[in-house]
């Protein structure tokens, strides 16, 4: 499929490939609660009014009308920030959705700093962390407009509970056709062998643009890898990367607990423990300010990244080990 | 112990009676209400854990509902077309695995395994584990948001003047804001195919709900929130029946605020505080089952005399 060429926002391809999903589902109904014109969900309520449900702004209502759409045989799309959807609703998300294994898809929007102006009390850094420790949810973070709209496509096709985040601000190309699949929801983007940058969301086109400084700069050749699916995280594919580059920085717009880098130093501790370090929200909230300024004040930026993997680099060791034990994931396709 | 094992009424209700081809008479109901009373105390003096009180408090509404008011099969519990029963308060579950066990939707024995490690019945309400259960509960104040979703779902699947949703509040239910969001979200979608039943029977964990939260005119928030809105008798099996009838032929959605007593039909529960989340102990059930036993003999004997 042809993808958009041009930076978009993630949030608006959800809001275009939610429309195709009504089209070509009758089941698709969406929930939005006052905040549709922003999480893009409007394009799909101008187009089926009577699949649409803005609830207000009561997100717990929403999320348990969600549970009872789905158990009544509808496919629900719930949107809101990420900071209600997943803050201020996780019991109903809890018991109504992941509990019962219902095929809703909580497709927040204006996740992280990046949403920028209206500060802390909107920009969620632990949405994904609450999602991944939830039983039976899943959690995909796309990189850039063309791979959100895959994500959402491909949402329908899952029986699962899924946690789908998206973002304000308009993100560089890094798929230039809508991808096929996510795949196993972990792309190698640019092959390296010193060392594995492994982003997600927000961060993978920095990600990219770090390698290159490190290699115009220092000659470093960094491999770079975006995980869209951090729950569940493909290990085999994720340990390939550590076992070819001994080292790794991984880069969240998210506290750096709970999210992305725990879930790669998880796979790494069990089975090829090698220094990963982290790039993201550190134990402090967001502030006002533009996107772009919230972003290089907290060191979300191609050269925190790029800084990052410098310090790793001199704590790379000298020598690499192999896994002692575990499955033959170097022979993994 | 063989008194306390649940085994299945005598006379239980037939399929035609589930499908609604057969309507029972009051005094059926009123003694199908003390069968299952029966049975939740058997349940929680075995399992020696639960809320017998909470469930006792909505037994004749469960018995007005599964025995006469609400279209399902208990044959094909996914018939689309069924009505809805959620019960909003979870905590209630042994009086609905009283009244499904006797429609057959598992076996009745299953009813000796409540909250025990691999059995199918939970300490609350799970639709993935117990058959006829239509949406898990056990949170409060998310059941009737529950019911909303599933109302809508009905309605775009042109079931909304057939398929009507039931849930059964607790005082707990009503002290959750969200109660409120869905309350004003049912009226805002126009749903006319929701019944919220309150089980207020004023006693709440710490102490009677005037004490701990007083929520005050059930009948009139309701009413101010748009909602058809009517207070009646909670064990006053005629008004229930009445009421819950009545429901399903508004224009909007329906609350029936049932005054109930926690702990009804066993004398020593009866109105009083301190047997929240508290099981029977032997001796106690014992004496439960002996005014229970007593009531049904005298009911079913009343039958058979009206039969003859």
């Amino acid at each position: 499929m042809a993808g958009k060429a041009e930076p978009g926002a993630t949030r608006n391809a959800y809001g275009a490939a939610l429309v195709e999903l009504g089209e070509a589902h009758e089941d698709v109904v969406a929930l939005d609660a006052d905040l549709s014109v922003s999480t893009q969900s409007a394009k799909f309520g101008a187009a089926f009014p009577e699949r649409f449900f803005n609830v207000g702004a009561a997100e717990a209502n929403m999320m348990s009308m969600a549970c009872g759409l789905a158990a009544t045989g509808k496919r629900p799309y719930a949107s809101t920030f990420a900071i209600f959807a997943t803050g201020r609703a996780y019991d109903q998300i809890r018991l109504g959705i992941a509990h019962n294994e219902l095929p809703v898809k909580i497709c927040a929007s204006h996740g992280g700093v990046s949403l920028g102006e209206d500060g802390a009390s909107h920009q969620m850094i632990e949405d994904i962390a609450l999602m991944r420790v939830m039983p039976n949810m899943s959690v995909v973070v796309p990189a850039d407009y063309n791979q959100a709209y895959r994500a959402t496509i491909d949402s329908y096709e899952s029986e699962e509970p899924q946690y789908l985040r998206f973002g304000r601000p308009a993100t560089p190309v890094v798929y230039e056709d809508v991808p096929e699949t996510l795949g196993t929801g972990v792309d190698v983007l640019r092959e390296g062998s010193d060392i594995s940058l492994i982003a997600t969301g927000h961060m993978v086109w920095r990600a990219l643009e770090a390698a290159e400084s490190l290699e115009a700069e220092d000659g470093i050749e960094a491999e770079v890898v975006n995980v869209s699916i951090i729950k569940p995280i493909h290990s085999e594919s994720i340990l390939e990367t550590l076992a070819k580059t001994g080292v790794a920085v991984t880069a969240e717009e998210h506290r750096v607990v709970g999210g992305l880098s725990d879930a790669v130093r998880q796979v790494a501790a069990e089975q090829h423990p090698v220094p990963i370090f982290a790039v993201g929200m550190g134990d402090e909230f967001g502030i006002s300010g533009t996107g772009e300024a919230c972003m290089e004040h907290f060191g979300l930026t191609a050269r925190g990244i790029a800084d990052r993997a410098r310090e790793a680099l001199l704590l790379k060791p000298i020598v690499s080990h192999p896994p002692l034990f575990g499955p033959d994931w170097t022979s993994a396709p | 112990m063989s008194r306390l094992r649940s085994v299945p009424d005598p006379h239980p209700p037939s399929k035609e009676l589930a499908r609604g081809e057969i309507e029972p008479t009051i005094a059926e109901l009123e003694r199908w209400a003390t069968v299952h009373r029966l049975d939740c105390v058997r349940m929680l003096a075995v399992a020696k854990s639960g809320h017998l009180d909470s469930s006792l408090s909505a037994a004749d509404i469960v018995s007005a509902l599964y025995n006469r008011v609400l279209r399902h099969d208990p044959e094909n519990p996914a018939w689309h077309e069924r009505d809805r029963f959620v019960l909003c308060k979870g905590h209630a579950a042994p009086i609905q695995y009283a009244a499904l066990a006797h429609h057959g939707y598992f076996p009745h024995e299953d009813l000796q395994g409540l909250r025990k490690i691999g059995a199918p019945l939970q300490g609350h309400p799970d639709m993935n584990k117990t058959a006829g259960v239509e949406v898990s509960t056990g949170s409060l104040g998310q059941g009737l948001s529950m019911c909303v979703g599933i109302g809508l779902a009905l309605r775009l699947d042109g079931l909304e003047d057939t398929a009507q949703v039931f849930g059964v509040l607790s005082d707990g239910d009503c002290q959750e804001g969200q109660t409120w969001e869905a309350a004003t979200a049912a009226v805002h979608f126009g749903l006319r195919n929701i019944t919220a039943i309150v089980d207020y029977n004023h006693l709440q964990t710490d102490g009677t709900t005037e004490q701990v939260m007083d929520i005050g005119d059930m009948r009139a928030k309701f009413e101010a929130f748009g909602w058809d809105s009517i207070q009646i008798d909670g064990h006053d099996m005629e008004a229930i029946v009445e009421a819950l009838e009545r429901s399903r032929t508004l224009d909007r959605p329906a609350a029936i605020i049932a005054q109930t007593k926690k702990g009804r039909g066993v004398s020593f529960m009866e109105g009083r505080f301190g047997f929240h989340g508290k099981p029977p102990s032997p001796e106690q059930a014992v004496e439960a089952l002996e005014e229970l036993e007593a009531r049904l003999e005298e009911q079913t004997a009343a039958l058979q005399q009206e039969a003859e």
